[in-house]
């Protein structure tokens, strides 16, 4: 090798020119090199499994397609959006999925800052109750929710049997199209508590505590103390949870497929299906591979124009401390 | 240890606190007893008002026999799932420490690039790419087979960049030392870097066993009918769909499924606590 008798190989003729683009020492281009063999494996397998699906969403989405193996796409253009906007069905899926964010998304991250405020004191037991609250978290949703599905059983369920000495312990939640959301929702908020709780503590210990002394010794009340410290400076960790726990409210799935497992796939009318699940149910059971990539395209689409929003609005309100000089 | 609120908290207010958490605990917990109790019931027993915590005949090992009766593959289901979740978990920790290694310490045409398209990917939700995702793991011939439940399971972007955050807090001398021995950047990947990051490493391993223990929605695209490849949450969703399936069966079957991850959770507690914490930064 010609290279290895001079440091300097940018002026080193030997160097083939065709290497030079990795580098300009042959130390930096064996760096390159090793950079690039070490990379390969996740890149390429990133590369096939996800960024081709992600080009061929789109290219599927303009045809229309049983996907049958002897049937071929047939290009229909935009005609699968035009589609969309007109069917009641996306509409409706659309709406359940919007009802069940609205659903989750305030009252779950309320009850997180809660129990993250009464975990971050001097208690006995801290490290238990956070491993209570937590362990929803790690288990698989398709158990919670036949366990969930269990206890909202009509009649012989836990909360029938709570609600029956006020008579409403013959409710049908499950196959009530106006109560079905309710036991979802339930689920949705149970398993997702212990995970913002675990962030909003992060965020609680991140906020200095002398700012909380100094307001103290100028008389400031729990309340204002909490109003003025607390919530500015726990801002960007509110936001942050807020967009994880809004996409999360998007893709939910597992907990209405299993929910209306026993009584009607989706709830009774499509009560209970999701964009998720519409999706879903449009390519494997009607086999319309082109129109549920055209649902599965408006889903992602619905869930960036949510983001865009939010991180648009959260200049009005997240309260950064490196803006502040 | 900094604490923020409540140093000084009167005793009515410590109670109150202690009562409300208290309160909380019980809804948390319930529904794991209540899958227990219900899982030790006799037929009998399920549909008897008023409700019973504790069973009168308790029938824990009946049940299970019960259970393997009415699903004899369920055994199956439970290996099927430690399979894939093993494989893609210690998939992901080859491919993806030594992508994050490669991205944190080399340079070379176009790092910068790769690595914001491949964090791209972390936009796009599973459901957006279901379709073409099984049509290409059906083009590939691998529709109900392991190797669809795992391959592309053991590639992903996220632990990718949290793997490279650890990586990129190691001090650079410990790395340049061992390079100067004579270390290659293999060598070195394995006996400094991972060693020093064993922390982060255990954090993002038990998130990712958790995932694909519960993962529900990717085997049902790829694997949907074949009972040799079934996982465990698929089982039990079939369990769930067929009506005449009862309650006190359910049960056992969602408790013998929950157990692995509640005992690996008692045990690495703290690794799945950073964890989350792990992934909460990675989306800031």
């Amino acid at each position: 090798m010609a290279t290895r008798t001079s440091n300097l190989s940018t002026a080193n003729p030997a160097t083939p020119r065709a290497w030079r683009w990795l580098g300009a020492t042959p130390m930096a281009r064996r760096r390159a090199l090793w950079g690039i063999a070490l990379i390969a494996p996740n890149v390429l397998g990133l590369l096939f499994f996800f960024g081709i699906p992600v080009l061929m969403a789109f290219v599927t989405s303009l045809t229309e397609w049983s996907g049958f193996a002897n049937r071929l796409p047939v290009f229909v253009g935009v005609e699968n959006f035009g589609r969309l906007l007109v069917d009641a069905d996306f509409w409706q899926a659309l709406g359940v999925t919007l009802s069940l964010l609205m659903m989750t998304v305030p009252v779950g991250m309320a009850l997180a800052l809660g129990v993250a405020l009464l975990l971050n004191q001097k208690l006995q037991g801290r490290a238990i109750f956070r491993t209570i609250y937590f362990l929803p978290v790690i288990t698989s949703t398709v158990a919670a929710t036949a366990v969930w599905t269990w206890i909202f059983q009509p009649r012989y369920g836990l909360v029938s049997a709570a609600l029956a000495p006020f008579g409403l312990g013959d409710l049908n939640w499950l196959t009530r199209p106006d109560l079905i959301l309710i036991p979802v929702a339930v689920v949705v908020i149970w398993q997702r508590l212990g995970f913002d709780m675990i962030l909003f503590l992060a965020g609680l210990q991140n906020i200095p505590r002398t700012l909380y002394e100094a307001a103290t010794i100028d008389g400031a009340s729990g309340w204002q103390r909490f109003r003025f410290i607390t919530l500015p400076l726990l801002s960007p960790t509110t936001f942050l949870i807020g967009v994880l726990a809004t996409i999360g409210a998007f893709q939910i799935f597992d907990q209405v497929y299993i929910m209306t497992a026993r009584t009607t796939r989706g709830g009774v009318g499509g009560s209970a299906t999701t964009l998720s699940l519409f999706l879903y149910e449009t390519a494997f059971t009607q086999s319309e591979l082109g129109y549920a990539s055209a649902i599965a395209l408006a889903l992602f689409l619905v869930t960036l124009l949510v983001t865009l929003i939010q991180l648009r609005l959260q200049r009005r309100w997240v309260y950064y401390e490196s803006d502040a000089t | 240890m900094k604490r923020t609120l409540g140093e000084d908290m009167s005793l009515p207010m410590r109670l109150l606190t202690y009562a409300i958490l208290i309160v909380g605990a019980v809804v948390m917990l319930l529904p794991f007893v209540w899958m227990l109790s219900t899982a030790c019931k006799p037929p009998q027993e399920l549909n008897l008002i008023p409700v019973r915590l504790i069973p009168q005949n308790p029938v824990c090992f009946e049940n299970v026999s019960a259970l393997y009766d009415r699903s004899e593959d369920f055994n199956n289901y439970l290996r099927n799932s430690a399979l894939v979740t093993l494989g893609r978990t210690l998939g992901q920790l080859i491919t993806c420490s030594l992508a994050a290694y490669g991205f944190a310490r080399f340079k070379f045409p176009g790092r910068e690039i790769i690595f914001a398209l491949s964090l791209g990917l972390l936009m796009v939700p599973f459901q957006a790419i279901m379709i073409p995702e099984y049509l290409l793991v059906r083009q590939i011939g691998w529709l109900n087979t392991f190797q669809a439940l795992i391959v592309p399971g053991i590639f992903s972007a996220f632990a990718m960049f949290l793997l490279r955050q650890a990586f990129l807090q190691i001090p650079l001398e410990l790395e340049e030392s061992a390079l100067l021995d004579g270390a290659n950047p293999l060598q070195v990947l394995w006996y400094v870097v991972l060693p020093l990051s064993a922390a982060a490493v255990a954090a993002f391993g038990v998130i990712t066993v958790q995932a694909a223990w519960n993962d529900f929605l990717f085997p049902l695209v790829v694997a949907p009918t074949n009972a040799d490849t079934r996982v465990a949450t698929i089982g039990i969703a079939l369990l769930q769909g067929q009506r005449d399936t009862p309650w006190n069966l359910l049960m056992m079957a969602s408790f013998i499924a929950t157990m692995p991850m509640l005992l690996l959770f008692v045990v690495l507690q703290r690794y799945f606590i950073e964890g989350v914490s792990m992934s909460g930064l990675a989306g800031r």
